[in-house]
């Protein structure tokens, strides 16, 4: 199953090679994954998901929680959470297809903030199998380059993530 | 306020630690320190012949007292010599801090002479790692290092110094902390409560229990909480390879060492208990044997200081986080507390059939198949000559396997071995790190012709230092144990595992200095190592001829249960 982790650590260089390495070290597989510094400079968050039995998650938080840089761990898929992915997509957009890609882009609230004459640059954000589902409708024939962010999220309502 | 330069630092910082001993060896890099050292006497540095050497020395000293060892090396191949040493402690959750030369901080990167990436290289190794950035922080991160080095799960803790960080010129305000707090890291200092009382009532309501104890007792200091325990329990205990010495191992209730090399008592009583208590183990894939198969009708309660060791490879159904020494102390309270006590009639008929087992295989080996002397009979002289009382420090493979169940240790902190990583060439200088800071106890290294290879060198360091070990070398002129796994499952076809040419090693410790003996006949042994031994101060190394076609039984069959066994070259559960 697909878990989304968070994790509160120390901003300390070589931080983010412990965890990537902890992941490769221990055959624990990365979807996708993002960092970078909170409103506290001397903390960085980091979203990792990953597929795993239940068994694999726990012991990929426990793991975590090892790591001396670690200050805390949490399994956003455990509760109510919200996830974001910010994708950019550069289209080939030319003839019938500039304006199918507008439509398309207008349907799944995108915007396109880079335009020539032959191309399109789509800016989406959502949840991941949004941005999917953006793709396959387009069709893979058009796209040109693809670049995403990967997932970050937080738990729905008062629960924070922090000191 | 003191003003020291960054190489002072790194000194004075390791002396009020509390550091007697360094083990390590000079280089570019450490050229400062180096010069720093040589300027005061407190801290007494030890020159081994090969960096891998000064790692096993610290991690033995560590083993031996539970305080984390220090080795210092220089950058690059200084650093990567290390990382075996460092891994063999990681594996073992050993203590330690080990301090790498750097490069110059604005050379990082550029492939200088003597560069090695140390923090990465070490990463996957060490519990944690330092990189000195500022001068300024060398205390603080001194600090930091032994306290993550020995508290929690102990782990070693490498910290990188770049050469400019120690420049003499430079001098900053020295303070030592008295504490230190980081707020990533706060081990449990206490299981909880409410889990430790169901476990205890498990225990009681128990009619098969078996107390499964590992390194972390020795490490946590809580083999008298144990032993204790196990006394009002009247349960059987059985020692993991890191655990031997956490209970008597001449008492009644200790069943042997369990796992791939067990004894038939402790494999058949773990296969039938219905209630495990694990404390300080890890089940460990050389335990377990097949995890599917692993102690079908027990409950299982594990007590770890480590969270991700309980349920890694075997479900705990009560797992408890916290310092074995605390738990234990707590559950001996309990039960004495307790208006319940062991079922009697249960446990009773339980130690009969353990009893039984005991009596049909327990610590069995033919002599009569080979006019060779057998490897067990010199471990059991050994014991028999230092009545079981020597720091035994092992190598690595059959003879490991043999110093493990046929001498018996009854104090922790004695049986000094590579458990997790097997690493060869470790005894040694093992041994050598023990000696320096027990100089009155008697200090031995179990070995074997190819391991002792390995780190052969520092018998020269032997040499500098007078370090008066007494090296007991089972050979049998092969690696016995590759040997044995080819002789079951390859047909004997000895690929690679057999030892030519080797050296006189009789003439090999005269050239360094020590003493040689050779022996070959079973009539001879306990006359020669009584004259070893009585050598107080002289280094012997004793060449031991064994039968080479030995094997280590019992042995799990691959996959099995804990009781699949073969017992003997012919005989199989």
């Amino acid at each position: 199953m697909r878990h989304i982790i968070s994790v509160l650590m120390e901003n300390e260089p070589g931080a983010l090679s412990r965890v990537v390495g902890l992941f490769s070290q221990r055959n624990f597989n990365i979807e996708s994954l993002t960092v970078a510094p909170t409103e506290d400079s001397t903390l960085s968050r980091l979203t990792v998901t990953t597929i795993g039995s239940d068994r694999v998650i726990e012991q990929i938080t426990k793991q975590l929680n090892k790591l001396i840089d670690v200050v805390k761990v949490v399994d956003l898929t455990e509760g109510d959470h919200i996830e974001r992915e910010l994708m950019m997509i550069k289209l080939k957009a030319t003839g019938q297809m500039r304006a199918e890609i507008k439509r398309t882009a207008d349907i799944f609230r995108g915007q396109i903030i880079d335009v020539t004459p032959n191309t399109y640059t789509v800016q989406l954000t959502g949840a991941s199998d949004k941005l999917d589902a953006f793709i396959q409708t387009l069709g893979t024939t058009n796209i040109m380059e693809v670049v995403r962010t990967g997932v970050s999220g937080l738990s729905r309502g008062e629960k924070v993530l922090s000191l | 306020m003191e003003q020291l330069s960054g190489a002072q630092m790194v000194i004075r910082a390791l002396r009020d630690e509390g550091v007697k001993h360094i083990y390590g060896y000079p280089g570019g890099a450490l050229l400062h320190i180096y010069d720093a050292l040589f300027q005061q006497e407190e801290v007494q540095h030890v020159l081994v012949r090969h960096e891998q050497a000064a790692t096993h020395m610290a991690d033995a000293y560590a083993r031996a007292t539970g305080k984390a060892g220090v080795a210092l090396v220089t950058s690059g191949p200084g650093a990567t010599n290390a990382i075996t040493g460092i891994a063999t402690a990681y594996m073992d959750s050993i203590p330690m801090v080990v301090i790498t030369g750097q490069v110059m901080s604005f050379l990082i990167g550029e492939d200088a002479f003597q560069e090695t990436d140390m923090i990465g290289v070490s990463r996957p190794v060490v519990k944690h790692s330092f990189s000195v950035q500022n001068p300024e922080d060398i205390p603080s991160i001194i600090k930091k290092a032994f306290h993550i080095a020995e508290s929690g799960r102990p782990g070693p803790v490498v910290v990188d110094i770049p050469k400019d960080m120690t420049n003499p010129t430079d001098r900053f305000n020295y303070e030592y902390p008295k504490s230190i707090k980081l707020r990533s890291y706060n081990p449990v200092s206490r299981g909880h409560s409410g889990q430790i009382k169901k476990a205890i009532d498990m225990v009681l309501d128990a009619r098969r229990p078996v107390i499964y104890a590992g390194g972390g007792v020795i490490m946590g200091d809580a083999s008298t909480e144990l032993t204790e325990l196990a006394k009002l329990l009247n349960a059987p205990v059985t020692n993991t390879l890191m655990g031997l010495g956490g209970y008597p191992g001449t008492d009644r209730q200790f069943i042997g060492m369990l796992g791939m090399h067990g004894s038939y008592e402790a494999n058949m009583a773990m296969h039938h208990a219905d209630l495990i208590l694990a404390v300080g183990a890890r089940f460990d894939d050389r335990v377990t044997n097949g995890v599917d198969k692993f102690c079908p009708t027990a409950k299982i309660i594990h007590v770890d200081i480590d969270p991700a060791s309980i349920s890694k490879t075997i479900q705990a159904d009560v797992p408890i986080v916290g310092p074995a020494k605390h738990v234990l102390q707590e559950m001996v309270g309990l039960v004495k507390e307790s208006k319940k006590q062991p079922v009697k009639e249960a446990i009773d008929s339980w130690w009969q059939q353990i009893e039984e087992w005991r009596a049909r295989h327990g610590g069995r080996y033919r002599t009569d198949d080979s006019d060779k002397m057998k490897p067990q009979q010199v471990i059991e002289m050994l014991s028999k000559v230092t009545k079981g009382d020597a720091y035994v420090c092992s190598d690595v493979g059959q003879h490991q396997m043999f110093a493990a169940q046929y001498y018996k240790f009854n104090k922790p902190n004695r049986w000094i071995n590579s458990g997790g990583l097997g690493t060869m060439g470790f005894g040694l200088p093992a041994a050598m790190g023990v000696k320096m800071n027990f100089p009155d106890e008697e200090v031995v290294c179990v070995t074997g012709e190819g391991s002792i290879q390995m780190n052969i060198q520092e018998l020269s360091t032997i040499s500098q230092y007078n370090i008066p070990v007494k090296v007991i070398c089972l050979n049998n002129q092969s690696l016995g144990m590759v040997r044995q796994w080819q002789d079951m499952n390859y047909e004997s076809r000895h690929s690679q595992s057999y030892m030519e040419s080797l050296p006189d090693f009789v003439k090999l410790a005269e050239a360094y200095g020590h003493v040689g003996m050779k022996v070959e006949k079973y009539e001879d042994l306990e006359a020669a190592m009584t004259e070893a031994f009585s050598l107080k101060d002289r280094m012997v190394f004793m060449d031991i001829s064994v039968d080479p076609f030995e094997h280590v039984y019992p042995m799990q069959v691959p996959r099995g249960s804990m009781r699949d066994m073969w017992l003997s070259k012919t005989e199989r559960t």
